[in-house]
């Protein structure tokens, strides 16, 4: 099972564990619809989407309803805690969610006492927690941005916005950012560092960069990196290698984004709808 | 707004270096940002920074402050319903929020990040048109209840905001009014 894991930014939406589905109203998951395609439903859709393209069932979905209050996300954490062993998870992606160093660690015992622990991807708040407690080397990949490879390279900051200066000006310079964060123990075995130029990394060297196409205006867009996430997280499933999934994700988020031609205004849904031709286009090049 | 016309300025005589300084500690990340903004109101000497570790739950900030002010600032967020958790005298320096901002101009729009976030404007109609980066939940409910509205009339992240993120967001959002003019 592919399990994502996420809180929504809606007021009072209960936790749901259940499968998947896309209908006109967007996400559902447990037959409710999710009204809000940014964050955590971004990343969702397209995970929908690249499972449509390999002929794989949807993913499950836990998710619960939070406007940042904290209440939706905790009830996430103990809801992982407390049942993961029933659930068969070969591959896990954690997103957007309120940090908490205490339950993300009982998270992460209940999954060290697997029969087998899944493939674990993690990006946003669930990145943030994950280097805050000291955890990062327990997960496979991690998909920062630059700002926030910046707070996974300082040792000392409990969250990105403490990052101190003289390593946000390093961002000139990201191999020596991604040297820091991987000498400090603080990156996941894979980066996907997404910038201007994508880097993809493991174990602590950079194997590839990715820079075309160069598409000035998908910095400014909201939701680019959870395109990659949820591709990322769909080409694991579908039996790609960490390294294979982050290289076709990569481009093809380039290739969707072009085929949109965006500014600086256009919104992610505009870019979602363009993945499956761009993904096709990737995996035909890649043979 | 001003609660109480009491007129206190920051003390920058050498002396002030000696003064002992301590920590205000709140349930969560929303009451700090409105605490910030009333006690700057009232020019109390504060700034934000992030909490000890026996605090930390991985998104937090707290309220470094002078501790000859204590019982003041304590009576007065009780009286608006701001109380503190907590009141410790400060050990060791907390880390303070990135101060710096990068900018990018696409010409017709501008772009302006603080740590992780960023926020971009259309300068001609001073519409915000994207904001990205962020992980925490209310980060795309800020986008959500902000994008395609003009700056002078969407809400405000220290307003309606809750985590770190949204304070880091709410730089850049001030910092993009410095530079475009919001009002």
């Amino acid at each position: 099972m592919l399990l994502l894991v996420g809180a929504i930014p809606i007021r009072d939406l209960p936790l749901l564990l259940g499968r998947i589905s896309l209908s006109e109203q967007g996400v559902m998951v447990d037959g409710r619809a999710l009204e809000i395609d940014r964050g955590t439903a971004a990343m969702i859709t397209v995970v929908c989407t690249i499972c449509q393209e390999f002929g794989l069932e949807n993913p499950t979905a836990l998710v619960a309803g939070d406007l940042g209050t904290r209440q939706g996300s905790m009830k996430i954490y103990d809801c992982l805690a407390e049942n993961l062993s029933e659930l068969d998870v070969s591959v896990l992606t954690f997103h957007y969610i309120m940090p908490d160093i205490e339950k993300n660690k009982k998270v992460l015992e209940k999954i060290d006492s697997l029969k087998k622990r899944p493939v674990l991807i993690a990006d946003a708040g669930s990145m943030y927690v994950a280097k805050a407690g000291g955890d990062a080397t327990r997960y496979d990949v991690f998909t920062p941005d630059l700002g926030e490879t910046a707070y996974l390279a300082d040792e000392k900051a409990p969250h990105p916005t403490y990052t101190r200066g003289f390593i946000f000006h390093l961002e000139n310079d990201v191999p020596e950012l991604i040297r820091r964060a991987y000498d400090s123990k603080n990156a996941a075995r894979t980066l996907f560092v997404k910038g201007e130029v994508d880097y993809i990394c493991q174990d602590g060297e950079i194997l590839e960069k990715i820079s075309e196409p160069d598409i000035e205006a998908l910095e400014a867009i909201g939701g680019t990196g959870d395109l990659i996430t949820g591709m990322i997280s769909g080409l694991i499933y579908a039996g790609k290698s960490p390294i294979e999934a982050c290289r076709i994700a990569g481009k093809a988020n380039r290739r969707a984004g072009e085929l949109s031609q965006p500014t600086p205004a256009t919104q992610v849904k505009d870019i979602i709808k363009h993945i499956p031709a761009a993904l096709r286009e990737v995996l035909e090049q890649e043979g | 707004m001003t609660w109480f016309k009491k007129g206190k300025k920051k003390d920058d005589s050498p002396k002030s270096e000696a003064v002992i300084r301590g920590l205000l500690i709140f349930a969560d990340t929303s009451t700090v940002m409105h605490a910030e903004q009333i006690l700057k109101e009232e020019s109390y000497d504060i700034r934000v920074v992030s909490p000890p570790p026996q605090y930390r739950t991985g998104c937090d900030l707290c309220l470094e402050f002078p501790m000859v002010d204590a019982p003041e600032i304590s009576k007065m967020l009780k009286e608006i319903g701001l109380a503190p958790i907590d009141v410790l005298p400060l050990s060791g320096n907390g880390m303070k929020p990135l101060q710096l901002y990068k900018t990018k101009d696409f010409g017709q729009y501008l772009m302006v990040r603080a740590a992780n976030m960023k926020i971009t404007v259309d300068k001609t109609t001073r519409r915000i048109v994207n904001i990205s980066g962020g992980g925490c939940p209310d980060i795309p409910y800020l986008a959500h209840e902000m994008v395609g509205k003009l700056l002078s009339e969407a809400p405000e992240p220290s307003v309606i905001g809750f985590s770190v993120c949204a304070y880091s967001l709410n730089m850049a959002y001030e910092e993009l009014k410095k530079l475009i003019g919001g009002e």
